[in-house]
């Protein structure tokens, strides 16, 4: 799955582990959150980075305590509509200013990249065809921003008020 | 009014453009149906039984003489040349074709108007008293705060993909006049000791097939907490809401399964870790917004009553309308005029491209160019002198919008139902419109007095029956159109829920039953009784006996 990292195309270091499947000895991995709890410790010894994956019923609490271990959190749509994911990726950054990657995973479309970016994810597993045109694109068609959020871009009363404040 | 300062403006603008471009690409193919449907909808553009419906946002019901002109301009130029205002203070037009809707929304941003999220699972057009700014009753100006949500619900990062859609009012009145206990969030704004402006918020009210009323979330919120409380709110509502059927996916449910105390651990919780953050309102942009509302210049006049009273005196129509749609001004010498957009026999808030632009003319002239709607699908001129009532009369009876029935039985709320929905199982226009006929006699309805009717075409309640003195809901039985009458139902501060009366009647048969509710009430009343009050008086019962009398006989 093509990965698009703070707005460009990469290949993606990262091997998804599914459940049922062994855990390669080498390569940085990212697994499902019930794994990382039953082998944390033989994880956290791992020479090559480890990242988790979290269902959209999962939270940002449910790996608050080993963000400091984790090279990505994966944050799962199963449907679009699923906007579970938005809050926990700005629980992440803005209250537990994890600094990892936080990757947008599942059913990830262009029109959403907006939200996904201001909530702070930084990358993105997108559909087969998606360019950086088309990120640049999404990501750029709004310019007022009347929401603080985990990007840190300027507010609409941030602005307004500035010179006063 | 608020007028847009550059950034505003910006953002709309923008959003026009974003959307040109998303629909070429659905009309060039490149992008499907369903990949196309979430986009729209954040648009306000619903696919309905027979064509595209656009719903435009009027924000807490404000428009502008020069905004209602271009909505006049739309309904002609790109739909049949009339529009439906709706229980959410917006408008929306029936008929307007997919390739022309980019055009539209561009037309619309002109005059500072959108269609964001009027749709979808996100903040819904934020409601809030007509009166607001000029009753004698309400504690503070409720129309700056609620344009503070406004922008803070505009494309919310992350808020934009809820459980369900999401309703907020926003009322600064104690005599409630938004139905604020049937909201998601209702902001009831407050004074404290120190006689600085708050709010009371509360949470999980709604209607749809589950009805609930608001509970009380917290008794004093400091103003500048107001965006920190709400995040709060809803964060806890996006990660905990169902989202696994769309029945049970709304806040109410959520606050009714946890408990409201459960329910306010978790959001002040929630909020105890944000609320010294960026979203705390700067007293600078609470000015700023509240300058924009500030009361206008008004004439210093008298109030001469005897010329007043001398019109009514010559003109029984006049002193009948004057009695029903004027409500108090808090300036002396001024008044509030409802226009009823519910003559007899029409659809309950239809307006034509022509009236739209006389009501704008008659604005201009009469009351500060500026125009208000109400969820109860009516308009209204919040700055009328008393000298020009006999004048503004005489012109909203020549465009059929004085009818003399405010909050009487002719004075419906009624959803579009099966003529236009595609949720609907049952037609209610036409059934609104056949009552509208049984009681056309004004007299006789100014003789029962205060009854509120409301007509839904299915459980999603658009149609407010839950809260209507008489609710009426239609239901579909073996192809069959069947109507379900709900009695005592309240959307004021005093709220409840209507009670089934009864097994439903067929089509044929639902405005008889409605006039035998209304003549059972009549015969029961006391002195200066409204409807509601002898329905809680005498409960049920006696309405039930007369609805079904073979059933009572052969209990008996």
């Amino acid at each position: 799955m093509p990965l698009l990292k703070s707005g460009k195309l990469v290949d993606d270091p990262w091997t998804h582990v599914a459940d049922e499947v062994a855990i390669p000895a080498s390569g940085p991995v990212i697994v499902g959150l019930k794994r990382w709890r039953e082998v944390r410790a033989a994880l956290i010894k791992r020479k090559d980075p480890v990242g988790v994956r979290l269902q959209s019923d999962h939270t940002a609490g449910d790996v608050v305590d080993d963000l400091e271990h984790l090279g990505v959190v994966a944050l799962a749509f199963p449907v679009f509509k699923d906007g579970r994911a938005y809050t926990n990726a700005r629980r992440l950054r803005e209250r537990h200013g994890y600094r990892g990657e936080v990757r947008a995973i599942g059913n990830v479309l262009r029109d959403q990249y907006l939200f996904m970016q201001r909530c702070g994810f930084d990358a993105l597993e997108v559909k087969e065809g998606e360019t950086e045109q088309d990120w640049q694109r999404a990501t750029g068609a709004i310019t007022v921003f009347y929401q603080p959020a985990a990007d840190g871009r300027e507010t609409v009363i941030r602005k307004r008020h500035s010179q006063t404040s | 009014m608020y007028r847009y300062d550059p950034l505003d403006q910006r953002l709309v603008d923008e959003r026009v453009e974003q959307f040109r471009d998303q629909v070429a690409r659905r009309m060039a193919g490149e992008i499907t149906e369903d990949e196309f449907k979430p986009l729209r909808l954040m648009n306000g553009l619903y696919i309905q039984l027979h064509a595209y419906m656009l719903r435009i946002a009027i924000p807490y019901g404000m428009l502008s003489s020069t905004q209602l002109r271009k909505l006049a301009h739309i309904a002609r130029t790109y739909d049949r040349g009339y529009g439906h205002f709706t229980t959410r203070q917006c408008i929306q037009f029936n008929w307007p074709k997919l390739e022309d809707t980019p055009e539209i929304l561009a037309e619309l941003a002109e005059v500072q108007m959108h269609a964001i999220q009027t749709s979808g699972n996100s903040f819904r057009n934020v409601t809030a008293d007509q009166y607001a700014g000029v009753s004698a009753d309400e504690i503070d100006d409720s129309r700056p705060y609620a344009e503070i949500i406004r922008q803070w619900g505009a494309l919310h990062p992350e808020f934009s993909y809820l459980p369900r859609k999401f309703k907020i009012a926003v009322t600064g009145s104690p005599n409630d006049r938004t139905a604020a206990k049937f909201h998601d969030i209702g902001v009831i704004l407050k004074k404290n000791d120190a006689v600085e402006t708050g709010f009371e918020i509360i949470i999980g009210g709604g209607q749809g097939r589950t009805p609930m009323i608001a509970q009380t979330v917290r008794e004093f919120l400091p103003r500048h907490d107001l965006l920190s409380y709400l995040e709060a709110i809803m964060r806890i509502y996006n990660l905990m809401g169902r989202r696994d059927n769309i029945f049970k996916a709304k806040l109410k449910i959520l606050v009714y399964k946890l408990g409201i105390d459960e329910m306010q651990k978790l959001v002040e919780e929630e909020w105890n870790q944000i609320k010294d953050g960026p979203l705390k309102l700067p007293q600078a942009e609470i000015d700023r917004v509240a300058a924009h509302f500030a009361p206008p210049p008004f004439e210093t006049v008298e109030s001469d009553p005897r010329a007043f009273d001398i019109h009514k005196f010559e003109s029984l129509a006049f002193a009948r309308w004057a009695r029903t749609n004027v409500a108090a001004h808090k300036q002396p010498g001024y008044a509030i005029v409802n226009l009823t957009l519910k003559p007899t026999g029409g659809v309950p808030g239809d307006a034509t491209a022509e009236q739209m632009d006389a009501v704008a003319d008659l604005a201009d002239r009469y009351s500060l160019g500026e125009i208000r709607v109400t969820h109860e699908q009516n308009l209204v001129f919040a700055h009328v002198k008393e000298a020009d009532l006999y004048r503004l009369w005489r012109a909203l009876d020549e465009i059929g919008f004085a009818t003399p029935n405010l909050s009487l039985i002719g004075d419906m709320i009624c959803c579009p139902g099966l003529d236009y929905c595609g949720l609907a199982n049952a037609r209610s226009i036409p059934v609104a419109q056949r009552i509208g006929k049984r009681f056309a006699d004004l007299d006789r309805q100014l003789d029962i007095g205060e009854l509120r009717l409301k007509i839904s075409g299915c459980i999603n309640a658009c149609g407010h029956h839950h809260v209507g003195h008489v609710g009426i809901l239609g239901v579909e039985r073996k192809g069959e159109e069947y109507y379900q009458i709900t009695l005592g139902g309240n959307p004021a501060m005093d709220a409840t829920i209507g009670d089934v009366v009864g097994p439903a009647f067929s089509s044929d048969d639902v405005v008889d039953a409605v006039e035998t509710v209304v003549t059972t009430y009549v015969k029961l009343r006391a002195d200066g009784e409204r409807f509601l009050d002898t329905y809680r008086r005498v409960g049920a019962e006696p309405f039930k006996e007369r609805l079904y009398p073979e059933k009572t006989d052969a209990a008996a």
